[in-house]
């Protein structure tokens, strides 16, 4: 559809109902890929929902103190220990990289192949030195006798839950990684550029793919946030 | 180019300002929400910032790195009531989670 028809429909709630009551096309303008990639990542909200959730039922119900993250998660930097250091670096990181990926989209939109090209490839950097930095946590974690069942810090569910939560997350990031990696390949092809057709699809390719792409990321980048917040800092 | 694609471009892409703007403000909240942490805030306090930086953040997020702010009602509004149900799960298990360590404390150390 194009937007010169869009923009003459009702804007606001007015137009949402008429454009569910319109007997059609309810998302306007909206290419079906991208409606699909939201319903997912509602649907994927809800699976983290439900980790943070159980997570918080975990911690309150506990009669045995909870462990300090803050001094679980420190660095040592020259004999100081520096709290949450390596957690604030990941957030840090993980925000450049959905910045980068934002700012694709934007080129893929202007149909500015290099740009584009190089954003995605410098997201996905920024995504593998994520998964980097949790691995190095992951094994320092288990170096210290952090295990499913029991830790020496304090309360037993501390390491189910940071296992489970964080490395549900982490695989959401090494995906998206793995993905960023086939779509920055796609785009300095050109495949977005000569409407070549993808694999499993009959459709020719365009760059509102970026687009989709870029709703994941920073949806990884979003679980992060809240990861982060109840997780880390609480 | 004419009229139309213009236009179509016009209301795909946005200044790249924006994205820097956008890019820094969460830079600023996440360096925040870190020296919540670094300074050792404590009780209400500590708790009421991690969650106002949080959902400046992931409202800064889905508005502009997601484009909702853009996008038409029918699909912003499919999105977001449902995660509504989330506030109900959140307040069920809290009820919950009481209960448990209620009678986890009677049993454990008083005895039942």
């Amino acid at each position: 559809m194009s937007n010169n028809s869009l923009n003459n429909l009702p804007e606001g709630f007015k137009g949402m109902s008429h454009d569910m009551g319109s007997d059609q096309t309810a998302f306007k303008g909206v290419q079906w890929g991208k409606v699909m990639m939201w319903i997912f990542l509602l649907s994927d909200t809800f699976i983290f929902s439900c980790f943070l959730i159980s997570y918080m039922k975990g911690r309150t119900s506990t009669v045995v103190d909870w462990p300090n993250t803050s001094e679980v998660f420190s660095l040592h930097v020259g004999g100081v220990p520096v709290p949450l250091l390596l957690i604030a670096i990941m957030t840090f990181v993980l925000i450049t990289s959905s910045g980068t990926m934002a700012l694709a989209v934007k080129y893929g939109y202007e149909k500015n192949r290099k740009m584009c090209g190089w954003l995605i490839l410098a997201t996905a950097i920024g995504g593998l030195t994520f998964v980097g930095m949790q691995i190095f946590e992951w094994s320092k974690l288990i170096h210290e006798g952090v295990r499913p069942w029991e830790n020496p810090f304090g309360a037993k569910q501390f390491g189910s839950f940071f296992f489970m939560i964080t490395g549900f997350h982490g695989t959401h990031v090494s995906i998206g990684v793995i993905f960023l990696f086939i779509y920055a390949r796609k785009v300095f092809r050109g495949d977005f550029d000569n409407g070549k057709r993808g694999f499993f699809t009959t459709m020719k390719s365009d760059y509102v793919a970026i687009e989709i792409l870029g709703l994941y990321w920073h949806f990884v980048d979003l679980v992060w946030v809240f990861i982060f917040a109840f997780f880390y800092l609480w | 180019m004419d009229e139309i694609q213009k236009k179509e471009q016009a209301s795909s892409t946005h200044k790249i300002g924006i994205y820097l703007w956008i890019w820094g403000l969460l830079f600023v909240l996440s360096f925040f929400s870190y020296l919540v942490d670094w300074f050792q805030f404590q009780g209400l306090l500590r708790h009421s910032l991690i969650l106002i930086f949080m959902f400046l953040k992931a409202g800064l997020i889905m508005a502009f790195f997601m484009h909702l702010y853009w996008e038409r009602y029918a699909l912003v509004n499919i999105l977001l009531w449902p995660m509504t149900a989330i506030v109900g799960f959140i307040v069920l298990m809290a009820a919950e989670a009481k209960y448990t360590v209620f009678t986890r404390l009677l049993y454990f150390f008083i005895g039942g």
